[in-house]
């Protein structure tokens, strides 16, 4: 027990000089998890609170482009920037190329353009098929069906490059909303003009389009108690993990610097086993995971809300939370061995080590969620430890669970950290440094 | 006298690779001061590996000091101490704390690690640079705290390979004089060199080893006379040749 302790004191002392090591185990985690969570949070308020600058070219006279100007300011979407046409005669290109410009310019990211004639081309649509529906229903078709080309009309939609996919496709989609609104209120119009013969209330008209069933979005979390996650409870543990197993920089390479120097022999020689000297250094470096997960847990519990940033809400079982970080660690410690004991050099170490960390976590689902990847990525997921880690976090954090539902997950754990320790044990035995 | 090395019908080969001792038999006398030279590739180091239980025999024994050795066995290697060639030691760390950890690991307790680092310290001229960081050391300076962490829990036998390779005159002077302290206390000294000057100065006995075989061994003074040289460096260009050993 002496030397195991004597051991200890000799890493954390070499540990604690180790000033650019440390400073990259403990602020690069925070730097990373605040910078991630404001990044995010950022593209969610985008999304979804501030709206999204939309350049509008109404090149229509028409009234069903007023009304689908109204309806996109209505999904609480897009902030509306009017782009005067350009004037009559002009071809549809200039107007298009005034958008590009403008994008490029960064005055929007988004850009819509209404092509002339779009009011009508909707009304005769729209009359068109109002009369099918009312010969359907077995009334006279009194409207007149004008003159129907039976083409649609077509808005194009311009977007900078930088504005990522999902947004993309969510504004995609909200412009859909409004286009299905336009019409299915010249539709109710038509419709009831004909039946009527006479111009539909406003009033009602409001209470026949406005949506009378509400979405009420629940988790399924397995503690009631909890509500909907936040970015926070997405971002924290995932980064936390990511700094657990960038502990391989330091320790992977200190390991390699003790196999290099002649400290690793003299070990060799020494009454005691080298099993004290890995043993010591892991335990050191685990004890490194758990302050580094308490700091930046803390950090998002107390910092966050300073900031701006919504609060992490730690998970109500605290004996899964320190188990499950326990392990997480383990397993980072256990990589990190792994790669100190087969690597030659310390630049293979680093350079390995940090490499490896980084694809891990892309293949784990830290960077993309897992549930985004498909075919062969879903099988090679299960490969990545970082990924066994995330899940168990993610039972605890996200779903609300305790040790007992995350237990599958704590199995795979110990399970990657016997098979790790087993491969480094079978390194060292091969290299005759035990 | 009896020995303090015993190595009897030893062999040994590495992996993929024709054996380099066969039945090699060697005896130390307790309380000599021992030289083990030959050419790059003889087997000096290997030699040494394996008295120091760093590699495991095919087959013979090995005794240090009437015990067996044996790789795991903490008995046999709390017997001797060992002062590698490479620097052992933790550069971001101070002598005293090398000391420290380096003790501990040898078997001693606080108070004694204390009481023998200060002793070690004051000896080998390092006292005042206790607390510093190895790394800003001299090369000599280092030289010195690898030797004190050899010989921190006194061993009754003690192996050096290269002690003073690298190192200016003085520290050269001050480590021979303290091996001998050493061997004056009751020490064995096992010590291999290409400095063959400093080995005349250090051995009373000697071996020359080639291809794993034993071509000379005996008391320095001894064979000099047998072979008519007068100094070790022409003994052993006699014995083994002038060409080129490592390519």
């Amino acid at each position: 027990m002496y030397k195991l302790w004597a051991t200890i004191l000799k890493d954390l002392r070499v540990l604690r000089r180790d000033r650019i090591g440390v400073i990259a185990m403990f602020a690069m985690p925070v730097l990373l998890v605040i910078i991630v969570t404001e990044m995010q949070s950022g593209s969610f308020a985008m999304a979804n609170r501030n709206r999204m600058p939309l350049l509008l070219c109404n090149r229509d006279s028409g009234a069903a482009s007023v009304q689908f100007a109204r309806a996109l300011d209505s999904t609480g979407m897009f902030r509306v920037i009017p782009v005067l046409a350009a004037p009559g005669g002009q071809s549809a290109a200039d107007n298009d190329d005034g958008i590009r410009q403008r994008l490029h310019d960064r005055e929007a990211l988004l850009g819509v353009v209404l092509p002339r004639g779009f009011s009508a081309l909707l009304q005769s649509r729209t009359n068109r098929l109002a009369g099918k529906a009312l010969k359907s229903f077995g009334l006279d078709d009194t409207i007149r069906a004008g003159t129907d080309s039976g083409t649609a009309a077509t808005l194009r939609l311009y977007y900078h490059p930088v504005l990522q996919e999902p947004l993309r496709r969510s504004a995609e989609g909200a412009l859909y909303s409004a286009l299905r609104l336009v019409e299915s209120r010249q539709l109710l119009r038509t419709m009831y003009a004909a039946i009527n013969e006479k111009e539909l209330p406003d009033s009602l008209e409001r209470e026949l389009l406005a949506g009378h069933t509400t979405i009420e979005t629940i988790p399924v979390a397995r503690d009631d108690s909890r509500g909907n996650p936040t970015v926070s409870e997405h971002n924290v543990p995932a980064w936390t993990i990511f700094a657990m197993f960038f502990v391989v920089v330091s320790l992977g390479s200190g390991i390699v610097r003790e196999k290099l120097s002649g400290s690793f022999i003299r070990l060799k020689t020494l009454p005691t086993s080298y099993m004290v000297a890995v043993f010591s250094k892991q335990l050191t470096y685990l004890a490194v995971t758990f302050v580094q997960a308490v700091l930046v847990f803390g950090l998002g519990v107390l910092l966050f809300p300073l900031i701006g940033l919504p609060a992490l809400h730690l998970p109500a079982d605290w004996s899964g939370l320190v188990l499950v970080t326990l392990l997480c660690g383990a397993c980072a410690v256990s990589y990190a061995l792994c790669v100190g004991v087969f690597a030659e050099t310390e630049e293979q170490a680093n350079l390995f080590g940090a490499l490896s960390i980084v694809i891990l976590a892309a293949i784990g689902g830290l960077m993309i969620p897992d549930f985004m990847m498909t075919g062969p990525f879903r099988t090679v997921m299960k490969f990545s430890p970082l990924h066994w880690c995330l899940d168990a976090y993610y039972g605890l954090f996200l779903e609300g669970g305790g040790l007992r539902d995350v237990w599958p997950n704590v199995l795979s754990l110990v399970l990657i950290i016997a098979g790790l320790q087993g491969i480094a044990l079978w390194g060292l035995k091969r290299k005759n440094l035990i | 006298m009896s020995p303090a090395i015993r190595i009897e019908e030893l062999t040994f080969h590495y992996r993929e690779e024709p054996e380099l001792f066969t039945h090699f038999n060697l005896q130390v006398d307790a309380g000599s001061r021992f030289g083990l030279f030959g050419p790059n590739g003889a087997g000096k180091t290997t030699l040494m590996n394996l008295m120091t239980g760093m590699l495991t025999a095919d087959s013979g024994n090995i005794r240090l000091l009437g015990r067996e050795m044996r790789p795991h066995d903490r008995a046999v290697h709390s017997l001797f101490g060992f002062v590698p060639q490479d620097l052992a030691l933790y550069p971001d760390l101070s002598p005293a704390e090398n000391l420290a950890f380096f003790g501990a690991l040898s078997g001693m307790r606080g108070p004694a690690i204390r009481k023998r680092t200060r002793e070690l310290l004051q000896i080998l001229g390092l006292a005042a640079v206790r607390d510093k960081k190895v790394r800003q050391f001299s090369g000599g300076m280092k030289r010195r705290i690898n030797l004190a962490i050899g010989v921190i829990h006194q061993p009754r036998l003690l192996f050096l390979d290269e002690p003073t390779v690298g190192v200016d005159v003085q520290t050269r002077h001050a480590i021979i004089g303290y091996l001998k302290q050493l061997n004056e206390a009751g020490t064995t000294l096992v010590y291999t060199s290409h400095q063959l000057a400093e080995a005349e100065e250090l051995c009373d006995r000697v071996a020359l080893i080639d291809k794993g075989r034993i071509i000379a061994h005996d008391q320095l003074d001894r064979l000099l006379e047998v072979h008519r040289h007068d100094g070790l460096e022409g003994l052993f260009l006699h014995l083994t040749g002038k060409n080129y050993r490592d390519q």
